[in-house]
């Protein structure tokens, strides 16, 4: 209320006064960075707490001085010895034994990749064992709930030192040459491809890095699991869609999939067809799409690519989640349908041009010129602007209204000279269709006025008409208590009077 | 008889259908809103034959309209004819119930439930059960996840062998194939559970529930953990630990944090569930456990129960486990790292007081409240200070007060706002914990600061705790203490000083009663309306609208008449505008008109307060003022 004039007298107004130290000066309360680095612990500790009793480490021999005879045996002790963990959160302890768990871990990172005949059956168990346990985790509360991947910088995984090595262990594992899916298989099963997925949340993006390529590999490897990532992907996707809203390896996965989609065979499966149609066009009505929209639209546009006949249920679907508030998001929509208008099929374009139509006049009027402005770069794309003028006359009729209000209301210069010029490229293409739409503008928009008053008429005279059956159930109700108590009818009208009596009075 | 009208062929159903159709989105949730608007123009007949089946036809559209629509049909049974024709309303419900759209199946699951009832027992069997069958064996999980609200519905109210049905059906779904299914299963396994007989408690539902709570998926596993609060309650005393506490103990040691979490936060229903035996020997050392967790979320949703479950321990040998197993583990969370942690404990630590009795409380737990009125995080402080009033009761203010200034006078001193405005509001509830010596002495001082602080809301805030704290020790000492230091910031070089000033004649003079008003605010308040910031000059005309109701009919006639037509008169536009509103505008005439409708259609009505005395008096002056303008 103070704010509704400022005197010119005015000594000090209350900002200028205030001096704080700057870095609480927002809103005085700490800001989210101050408040991560004094907790920024308990990341990872909920994995070290289910070790019974730390064992110390001894270094063994190196496996590059080791006889062949007893090079197995030896890769596979290291392997046992990496499968002890550490806490990390506690920067200086044990670190004999880090170090010696790290130089293990190189070693044997070192060691699938570039020696031949390493990889051999009883090695397999113990190889995953020792993934297992070093990468399967409950992964830890975000220390921020409301962390936006956009603005907020992700909280680090601390055992990351060994963390990597071990994830760099299971992908020179996978991309041996001496690796047999055969033996593979019977280790890397349902189980371990559903907790690999669970980790995909991780907030940390090196270990989501990691965990895309290898999951791909696995995809690629190891056939018999894809039928159930593919699903396992989908439940993730449902779960962000329809409860959560949160998980942070979406983007990733989304990678991964574009490159499935990419080798699915044809004719399309309606596995893969539900897929499209219940999973990915309803991931876009997440709040945080900018995170993972490049790799959504790309995913679209593979399938399009495909098989163009689902085209119709892409656009379709994009129509129906059409951003109402988002702006930010309706640009987003915008540059998607772009890149499914460039590669589209003249036929499956008659199909959704008039739907798409109208939400482009819808975008063109927006009052946001970022979102206008987008939606009219249509026209400077050469396929789309072939597209327009071959269906001239569905899509002129369709934009005309909105183009020839638009351009003499809009706020922006911009967006009004680009109108201008939308217009030109019209009036160029079909100059009759052009005159006879702006003689019949006025008529037009008289038309709907009156419609207009029709439709308030018609709600005017239901609600009347409601009124006066409510007006008859009450008398009724009021009817039927005045039998049962003929004192309770006295009573309102009295008020009645009293009220009316009293504001007359005043 | 609702059909009987016989305008109704006014609307031919296509008009209407028409704008349940329209192209504009907004327009069609607006018609889909008013749906009973239309459904009673067409009348019962044709609203069954005609509109029902266009709706559940049409059901694609914008999840907003549909989620209205779903709302609609729950409250639709008179509009199709009463209940024995409420099963016209499945097949629209029976589609909403599939869409994808969370929100729009929970409404449409929520009116399904709501219609259930209004089902007679055959209807039940013949349209309400199938339907159920159909959800719960659907393609798609959507289907089958809204299927899982139905069953406790329908089953108490069917014969057996469809029970059995039902029973196989639920089963089935506690293990279905997709996550999202068992979680709904799960989440509604208590309920399920609660109509069941108890032999199939027994049978069935023990199972589902040590099925569901080692589920590959922490999402499941959680949701189980409440379930076992209703199974547990259910279940005679001497089958809970063969039945329930294997499952419960495994879930307190669960691996994921989520799951510890909602034990934790699940514990003192948990507790009363399972009994004061099972408590003592298992319950104690989880919630130990509980309470040194190693994620901090855990701790803190444990230490918000401390209290409670102090409270409900049996009593025999309560203090005992306080003091031997619990009161360590809360020595710690004390000093914990995290403030969460911290702040939780504060916000019930004191509670432990009455528990303990007056020896215990001042040999253990009071140490413990001083180091936390000393913690460095202000939350910590405030959750202890606003708690107050439990240590009162058992040892008496005094004990604390010496460390309780400091906290105060730093918190009220903080550089964070929000911080200095918790702290204002809990000032009333500590005056009259403190006494009025104490609060003269020591915190009067800090009242005033905060008067001239440099945030609007703290200066705001600081003008009701005035009123609470006069309202709280009388107009006398208002007068004494207060009242002049208010005034006397009326010629403060600040303007925004001189507004608080009017800020807080508006707000205490009510409290401080006529004579205060009329003889010593009155007259600083029209001295201000010669105040040269236009800011200040409104205020007066709005302070002097407040306070009129108080002053008697000859100050206003002689002294703020004439001070309020000079103001309307003001060369400022707002001046003017306020002076003027404050002229002809009562202050509180909302309570002189009830709406005409309520007083036809709620007869029965309590009879409305008629002692509006001072604002007629108000309005006749007020009256008088706008005619001679």
């Amino acid at each position: 209320m103070e704010t509704t004039k400022l005197p010119p007298s005015s000594p000090s107004s209350p900002t200028t006064s205030f001096s704080v130290p700057s870095a609480e000066k927002v809103d005085g309360f700490p800001r989210r960075s101050m408040r991560r680095a004094r907790q920024r612990r308990s990341h990872s500790s909920s994995q070290f707490r289910y070790q019974s009793s730390q064992v110390e480490l001894t270094p063994l021999p190196l496996l590059k001085d080791a006889p062949v005879a007893e090079l197995h045996d030896l890769f596979c002790k290291k392997l046992q010895q990496c499968c002890v963990l550490f806490d990390f959160l506690d920067c200086v302890a044990d670190l004999k034994g880090k170090e010696i768990k790290r130089a293990a871990l190189n070693e044997l990172v070192e060691s699938v990749a570039t020696s031949r005949g390493v990889l051999i059956e009883p090695l397999y168990p113990e190889a995953i064992k020792m993934i297992s346990v070093n990468i399967f985790r409950t992964l830890p509360p975000s220390e921020n709930p409301e962390f936006d991947p956009e603005e907020d910088e992700p909280t680090l995984e601390a055992s990351w030192p060994h963390l990597q090595l071990v994830y760099e262990f299971f992908l020179r594992f996978l991309e041996s040459p001496d690796f047999q899916p055969s033996m593979a298989k019977r280790y890397v099963d349902q189980k371990f491809v559903l907790q690999l997925l669970e980790l995909f949340d991780s907030e940390d993006p090196r270990e989501r890095e990691y965990l895309k390529t290898i999951l791909h590999r696995v995809y690629g490897k190891l056939l018999g699991l894809r039928a159930y990532i593919r699903k396992q992907i989908n439940n993730i996707f449902l779960r962000f869609i329809y409860e959560t809203e949160h998980f942070n390896g979406v983007a990733e996965l989304l990678e991964i999939l574009g490159s499935i989609i990419n080798g699915f065979a044809l004719p399309l499966k309606s596995e893969h067809k539900q897929f499209l149609v219940r999973v990915l066009i309803p991931l876009h009505t997440a709040k945080s799409l900018s995170i993972f929209h490049a790799q959504l639209a790309y995913c679209v546009v593979q399938f399009m690519e495909k098989d163009a006949t689902v085209t119709e249920y892409i656009i379709r679907g994009l129509l129906k989640y059409w951003p109402k508030t988002c702006t930010q998001k309706e640009v987003m929509f915008l540059g998607e349908i772009e890149e499914i208008l460039d590669v589209i099929e003249p036929s499956q374009f008659m199909r959704i041009q008039e739907p798409l139509f109208k939400q482009i006049a819808a975008c063109i009027s927006s009052p946001h010129f970022q979102v206008a402005e987008r939606a009219l770069y249509f026209w400077n794309n050469e396929y789309i602007l072939s597209l327009i003028e071959e269906n001239c006359q569905v899509i002129l009729p369709l934009v005309f209204a909105t183009l020839y209000r638009v351009s003499k209301e809009h706020w922006n210069q911009t967006i009004v000279s680009l109108i201008y010029n939308v217009l030109k490229t019209f009036m160029e293409m079909n100059s009759k269709l052009f005159d006879d739409l702006t003689a019949s503008y006025k008529v037009e928009k008289q038309k709907e006025l009156k419609r207009e008053r029709e439709r308030a008429e018609l709600w005017r005279g239901l609600e009347e008409y409601q009124e006066r059956r409510m007006q008859m159930l009450t008398e009724a109700a009021r009817n039927q208590r005045n039998l049962q108590d003929p004192k309770t009818i006295a009573e309102p009208t009295n008020r009645h009077i009293d009220a009316g009596a009293g504001t007359f009075l005043l | 008889m609702a059909g009987a009208d016989g305008d109704d062929s006014l609307y031919p159903i296509a008009v209407l259908i028409d704008e349940l159709r329209n192209e504009d989105v907004q327009l069609r949730l607006n018609s889909i809103k008013k749906l009973s608007t239309i459904a009673l123009a067409l009348g019962v007949e044709r609203t069954r034959t005609e509109l029902l089946p266009f709706l559940t036809d049409t059901i694609y559209d914008e999840d907003e309209v549909l989620l209205a629509l779903a709302e609609q049909l729950g409250n639709f049974t008179m509009l199709v004819g009463g209940p024995e024709y409420v099963h016209c309303l499945l097949p629209p419900l029976e589609s909403l119930a599939t869409v994808e759209e969370t929100v729009v199946r929970d409404k449409a699951v929520e009116s399904l439930r709501k219609i259930s009832q209004e089902h007679s027992p055959v209807d039940l069997e013949v349209h309400f059960e199938p339907l159920v069958k159909r959800l719960a064996s659907g393609d798609w999980f959507t289907s089958r996840t809204s299927a899982c609200g139905l069953f406790s519905v329908c089953y108490p109210r069917v014969s057996s062998t469809v029970k059995a049905e039902i029973r196989q059906h639920f089963r089935t779904l506690c293990s279905d194939d997709t996550p999202m299914v068992r979680r709904a299963a799960a989440s509604k396994l208590g309920e399920f559970a609660k109509v069941l007989e108890l032999e199939y408690v027994k049978s069935d539902i023990i199972s589902l529930f040590t099925a569901l709570a080692s589920d590959e998926q922490d999402s499941v596993r959680l949701l189980a953990v409440e379930a076992c609060v209703s199974i547990a309650t259910l279940l005679p005393q001497e089958d809970l630990e063969t039945l329930v506490m294997p499952t419960l103990r495994q879930a307190a040691e669960d691996k994921s944090w989520r799951v510890r979490y909602m034990v934790a936060d699940k514990f003192s229903e948990l507790q009363k569930a399972v009994g004061p035996e099972i408590t003592k020997n298992d319950l104690v050392p989880a919630f130990q456990n509980l309470l040194k967790d190693c994620e901090a979320e855990v701790r803190a949703a444990a230490a918000n129960k401390v209290k409670e479950f102090c409270e409900n321990l049996p009593e025999d040998n309560r203090e005992q486990i306080i003091m031997t197993h619990i009161l360590p583990c809360v020595k710690e969370l004390v000093s914990d790292t995290n403030q969460h942690v911290k702040s939780a404990l504060a916000s019930v630590i004191m509670g432990l007081s009455t528990i303990l009795g007056k020896d215990n409380t001042i040999e253990h737990l009071l140490p413990l409240f001083l180091a936390q009125l000393k913690d460095e995080c202000p939350e910590v402080r405030l959750n202890i200070i606003s708690n107050l009033d439990c240590v009162n009761e058992v040892i008496g203010i005094r004990q604390l007060s010496q460390s309780l200034l400091p906290a105060i006078v730093e918190l009220a001193e903080d550089a964070k706002w929000r911080v200095r405005l918790a702290i204002i509001e809990y000032m009333p509830l500590l005056a009259g914990q403190l006494g009025v010596e104490f609060f003269d002495e020591k915190l009067n001082t800090l009242c005033m600061a905060w008067l001239i602080d440099h945030v609007y809301a703290i200066r705001e805030a600081a003008t009701c705790n005035l009123m609470k704290l006069v309202e709280k020790f009388g107009a006398e000492w208002a007068q004494n203490t207060i009242v002049p230091k208010v005034l006397g910031m009326a010629n403060d070089p600040n303007y925004l000083h001189r507004m608080t000033t009017l800020f807080c004649i508006n707000a205490l003079s009510k409290a401080c009663g006529q004579e205060i008003t009329t003889k010593q605010m009155l007259p600083v308040v029209l001295k201000m309306s010669n105040d040269q910031v236009a800011n200040v000059r409104f205020n007066v005309a709005k302070s002097l609208q407040k306070i009129g109701p108080i002053l008697d009919s000859n100050a206003l006639q002689t002294e703020v008449k004439p001070v309020l037509e000079k103001l309307a008169s003001d060369t400022d536009m707002d001046v003017k505008y306020f002076a003027q509103e404050a002229i002809s505008v009562p202050p509180s005439h909302s309570s002189l008109f009830t709406p005409l409708a309520a007083v036809i259609l709620e007869p029965q009505s309590p009879q409305r307060t008629t002692t509006f005395s001072p604002s007629v008096r108000w309005k006749v002056l007020a009256a008088d003022g706008a005619t001679s303008c």
